[in-house]
């Protein structure tokens, strides 16, 4: 079988990923920070440890900003609804997910005045656009590290500069970006940074978190959810520190755990090292898709400006017909349709229809891309 | 034994100050906050009230946030 969904979620997982799971069950069992015996202890210790390990990571510079959440989504939903009032100005690109969408559209009915800053059909960014979009008095702008769709690097760190002359918060989403490219919050000025576990830090579904960068005013912000912390235990109301006030309830420390070590194998494997060998799969996936008549690439079709991620479509074939023969007939799994950001597919010109979504991982190999790309030409062929 | 005790306002500083204490080779318990103090959190760190000024300027150091110091 060959494994091409990355982008949707990594498999497998190291092997020291399954290991931290059930260690967090056996040997941690506790629940952390809530009752103070041993087995508590430990648990509250794997969550911290994973907080440390998450804010070196990312170079957020406090590992009290480290907010777990269940996905990326629970992380964006918690910065945009958090952050914007009735009134507010938000600016986001048109190549973003319904993770992000869907929040702008609820808080745009609801008097949240809202800019979508139309990219290009290669997906790209145009920073002059962004920058006459972003005026002054604009709370906060969202936007996509890497698109889920081509794999379009956005220019954050230019994002974040204009964000900041006016005054915004920038809020980047990196559920395909965190574990594929190296990201420096601090160099790069992002302010909230929402990831998933699942995907390029390869740990499990259900774990992710919200970032927040080192000196990033967070009074203003409200939490999702309001609850039990194992803090002011007195109290009816609920604490304002981090990273209590964004953390209620018992957290998933199956899933940090998790995310402990997929980080920790990323870090020893070297993520340099796995973003070199991504970008030769990229490659060479778009150099044998371009050899099959009648198939059209998406995206920027530079290994350098995307993450692991080939869209394609053929002629004469739908897309579900496709992905439906290439696992039942080649063994290759792939993801077909909108991936749940119709905005990225009106972008680049393939809506409604969608693409055939090609993602490779940190452990795919050069011969499986080889039997997926002659996959393809047969499937498209005939 | 003489012991102190710092409370906390969250579980993650209590974490990184047993880890810190852990760190500079310093004698540092994780145990539920006494009930005679209006604890912030449920977990505080008992340490040997001898060790005070090492164990308050290494957490200090470590940029721990404190919500208090007690002699127990």
């Amino acid at each position: 079988m060959i494994y091409l969904d990355n982008a949707a979620t990594s498999w497998p997982k190291p092997p020291e990923v399954l290991k931290a799971m059930t260690d967090s069950l056996e040997r941690s069992g506790g629940n952390p920070g809530r009752s103070g015996h041993r087995l508590s202890i430990e648990a509250a210790m794997v969550v911290y440890e994973t907080r440390e390990e998450i804010a070196s990571f990312f170079n957020s510079g406090d590992s009290m900003g480290v907010i777990f959440t269940s996905n990326a989504t629970h992380a964006l939903n918690l910065a945009i609804y958090g952050t914007l009032r009735p009134g507010d100005r938000v600016v986001t690109t048109s190549m973003e997910h319904n993770s992000v969408m869907r929040p702008l559209r609820d808080l745009e009915k609801k008097g949240v005045g809202l800019k979508v800053v139309p990219c290009a059909r290669d997906g790209t960014l145009d920073l002059s656009e962004m920058a006459k979009a972003i005026t002054p008095g604009t709370r906060l702008v969202v936007s996509v590290f890497a698109s889920n769709v081509v794999g379009t690097i956005m220019p954050i760190a230019e994002i974040a500069s204009i964000a900041h002359k006016a005054g915004a918060l920038l809020l980047v989403d990196a559920a395909q970006a965190a574990g594929a490219l190296p990201i420096d919050m601090q160099e790069m000025g992002i302010d909230l940074l929402a990831f998933t576990g699942h995907k390029a830090l390869l740990g499990a579904p259900g774990s992710g978190g919200l970032v927040v960068r080192s000196g990033v005013d967070t009074s203003g912000i409200t939490p999702l959810m309001r609850g039990g912390t194992g803090s002011q235990s007195e109290l009816e109301e609920h604490p304002h520190f981090l990273p209590d006030k964004f953390e209620s309830g018992t957290p998933n420390l199956v899933g940090i755990a998790s995310l402990q070590a997929g980080i920790r194998w990323l870090k020893q494997r070297g993520i340099d090292a796995i973003r070199w060998q991504e970008k030769e799969l990229t490659h060479e996936l778009l150099e044998g898709l371009c050899n099959i008549p009648g198939t059209k690439t998406y995206g920027t079709l530079d290994p350098e400006r995307c993450v692991a991620i080939v869209s394609f479509t053929a002629e004469g074939k739908t897309v579900s017909e496709i992905g439906l023969r290439l696992d039942e007939e080649h063994d290759v799994l792939v993801r077909v349709g909108l991936h749940c950001a119709p905005a990225a597919h009106r972008t680049i010109g393939s809506f409604p229809q969608g693409t055939v979504r090609l993602a490779p991982g940190a452990f795919t190999t050069r011969d499986e891309v080889h039997a997926a790309v002659k996959a393809i030409a047969t499937v498209v062929s005939s | 034994m003489n012991y102190g005790i710092v409370l906390f306002h969250t579980t993650a500083s209590a974490m990184q100050a047993q880890k810190l204490l852990t760190k500079a080779g310093l004698k540092g318990k994780l145990v539920p906050t006494p009930r005679q103090f209006s604890s912030d959190c449920g977990i505080a760190l008992r340490f040997d009230w001898e060790q005070r000024e090492q164990v308050e300027s290494s957490l200090k150091s470590g940029k721990v946030d404190i919500a208090a110091v007690h002699r127990l």
